[in-house]
């Protein structure tokens, strides 16, 4: 017998699975862009084409003028604003707080250390109407009601807990021996976090920052609660919505959804790698 | 450059219930070269991190040169140290890896590329001085944490086991050039290790520690010819040294099981007493035919080793690692014999463990 019959089924079966692992990728992913699209499309044709039937789903009429209209329109250019002011100051003050208890976190042993931890979460377990609540009672009484500052501090609080924890987890990826050997070598403990690991922990804590930049630019309910006249840019769409053109909606969509976009591609690489790691 | 004196050194770890140094003292003399030797856990990279200043005592001193540093931060030491994994700066080059000593005590810049260049040489990293360590071999990471050590002007150069992640004929050659450049820097120097082998052929003394304390400090062939107790005498070696059960008549020989051995006067005044005798393998000699004072041992395994050949044996019921040379031909079941020679032999206390003495 100079051959075997060679039972080739197997072989034939893991291809066709791969085919079918391929088109089930495909599909979720479709899932997710077909809206983007449609909302990006939407709201960089020209009006007259929104009203247009049956709508062309290829971009045949490029224009900004949906987009110009939306910004024009009372209010959201100060929204805007007002948005970006949140969005940067929660990301500061979140990173001025939560990164210290990050690295205390990850480099000392404290009493308490778990309950901590696990209190850290609380704040996100409290639905945001409920907090939001008596923090607009709160503000009220100490005067900054209506204002960004109220705003951030909420926004603050709620993104504290995953930037303490995701910097806790990126302090805990820089050998501590690396800052051992920078302190032998003449540093004080401030100058060894600063010339050594806070340049190694630096892609991953731009990356919380960016991921508490936007969450602040996406939350609305807080925002839309402790605010009156200073809404932030998804407070504004919200009210604004249900008496709105449609162009206005699509055009709203849009400029929600393009920092979250941003934010994805600039992120992928850190997002694997720190929930890759665990908090000891 | 300084001495070292380090007195009644104390430390327990927090949630530690043993002393992770156990009233250590020691003194280094200035420009020697001390390896602190033992198993993990038995706190000599713990003493050497108290050296650094990464760990405070519980109570004891350290000084360097004169001056008292047991609760100085390391950067206030003038010390100088190279991990066990290298710890160099990831996020920077070579160059400034070396250089950070330097820059850090505020040497001027022609002077810091001048000792980085020299340092660099030495340990043939010049080409690689504008790459990032992500870029080098482990080795050439070691040589980097290396130079980093050698070109600050520190008083003490301090060694975590500086060779423990690297390949084996890596760690054979920079072993050597190791020697040679602490040897020609003249820096006192104190090197953690758990390869005896790195211990003897490194050292000017070699502290063996074991649970916190120092069970030996001596000259590397001193320890080794000398163990002061079982337990320096199992460590160091390969094979360890050779532990059998023994007695003493009361006339003041020495009895394996029923055998008898010619033995030194040290025993004499042992008469009557249970003891265990000490010998390396390649203190024991092997010959096939009886001779006086030899005794008789079954082979169990035979090793060959190139330059000679291991023999596991069984004498009366124990256990024995003997060398023979290469010329040597048995196999396992045979009886061959065994001799001694008395200054090679060394006796301890059955209770203690502890060298016994003459007295």
């Amino acid at each position: 017998m100079s051959q075997a019959t060679v039972d080739t089924a197997p072989l034939k079966r893991q291809k066709r699975n791969r085919v079918l692992l391929q088109l089930t990728c495909i599909a979720v992913s479709l899932f997710m862009l077909i809206p983007i699209y449609l909302i990006s499309l939407a709201a960089l044709s020209s009006r007259e084409s929104l009203n247009a039937f049956p709508l062309s789903l290829l971009p045949t009429s490029f224009s900004f003028e949906t987009l110009n209209a939306f910004l024009g329109s009372t209010g959201v250019f100060g929204a805007l604003g007002n948005s970006l002011i949140v969005g940067v100051g929660t990301l500061l003050l979140s990173a001025l707080i939560g990164v210290p208890a990050g690295y205390a976190l990850a480099r000392f042993a404290f009493p308490g250390k778990e309950p901590y931890q696990l209190f850290l979460l609380f704040a996100r377990a409290l639905p945001i109407v409920v907090l939001s609540v008596p923090l607009a009672r709160l503000f009220l009484t100490v005067d900054i009601y209506d204002t960004t500052y109220a705003v951030i501090l909420l926004h603050t609080a709620l993104a504290l807990p995953t930037t303490i924890l995701i910097s806790a987890s990126v302090f805990l990826g820089v050998p501590h021996d690396v800052e051992e050997a920078a302190r032998v070598f003449g540093c004080s403990p401030f100058g060894a976090f600063m010339r050594v690991v806070m340049p190694m922990a630096l892609p991953g804590i731009a990356a919380a920052s960016i991921f508490t930049f936007v969450m602040s630019w996406n939350e609305v309910l807080g925002a839309s609660i402790l605010t009156l006249d200073h809404r932030t840019l998804p407070a504004q769409v919200l009210t604004s919505l249900a008496d709105s053109p449609l162009a206005y909606r699509f055009a709203g969509g849009f400029a929600l959804v393009i920092p979250s976009i941003i934010f994805i591609a600039f992120m992928r690489r850190y997002l694997t790698n720190m929930w890759g790691s665990t908090i000891r | 450059m300084a001495d070292i004196s380090i007195s009644n050194l104390i430390k327990t770890y927090p949630g530690g219930t043993e002393r992770a140094t156990d009233d250590v003292s020691l003194h280094i003399a200035d420009g020697s070269f001390t390896v602190l030797l033992g198993p993990s856990g038995c706190g000599k990279t713990t003493l050497l991190r108290m050296l650094a200043g990464l760990e405070l005592p519980d109570s004891g001193s350290i000084s360097i040169g004169g001056r008292d540093v047991t609760y100085l931060p390391p950067n206030k030491r003038n010390i100088s140290m190279v991990f066990q994994s290298y710890a160099v700066f990831p996020h920077r080059s070579v160059r400034y890896n070396i250089g950070f000593g330097l820059q850090m005590a505020k040497v001027a810049k022609e002077q810091i590329d001048k000792k980085v260049q020299w340092a660099a040489d030495l340990l043939q990293l010049t080409p690689y001085l504008d790459r990032l360590p992500a870029q080098l071999s482990g080795g050439q990471r070691q040589r980097v944490a290396v130079a980093r050590a050698i070109v600050v002007d520190a008083d003490v150069l301090l060694m975590d086991e500086p060779l423990s992640n690297l390949d084996a004929l890596l760690r054979l050659n920079f072993r050597s050039e190791l020697k040679k450049i602490v040897q020609d820097l003249g820096t006192t120097t104190v090197y953690v290790t758990h390869d005896q082998s790195e211990a003897l052929s490194l050292g000017d003394q070699v502290a063996v520690m074991r649970k916190g304390r120092i069970a030996q400090l001596g000259d590397p062939l001193d320890v080794y010819d000398a163990p002061s107790d079982r337990f320096v005498g199992g460590f160091i070696g390969s094979p360890p040294m050779n532990f059998v059960d023994a007695a003493v008549t009361p006339d003041g020989e020495l009895v394996v099981g029923d055998q008898r051995l010619m033995a030194p006067s040290l025993l004499q005044s042992f008469g009557n007493h249970s003891i265990v005798l000490g010998v390396r393998a390649e203190n024991v000699s092997v010959a096939k035919e009886r001779a006086s004072g030899h005794i008789a041992a079954t082979v169990l395994v035979v090793e060959p080793m190139g330059s000679t050949i291991l023999l596991t044996v069984d004498v009366e019921g124990q256990t024995l690692k003997v060398q023979a040379p290469p010329s040597f031909r048995t196999a396992p079941h045979q009886t061959i014999w065994l001799g001694f020679s008395p200054n090679t032999m060394r006796f301890y206390d059955r209770e203690t463990s502890m060298a016994l003495e003459a007295n």
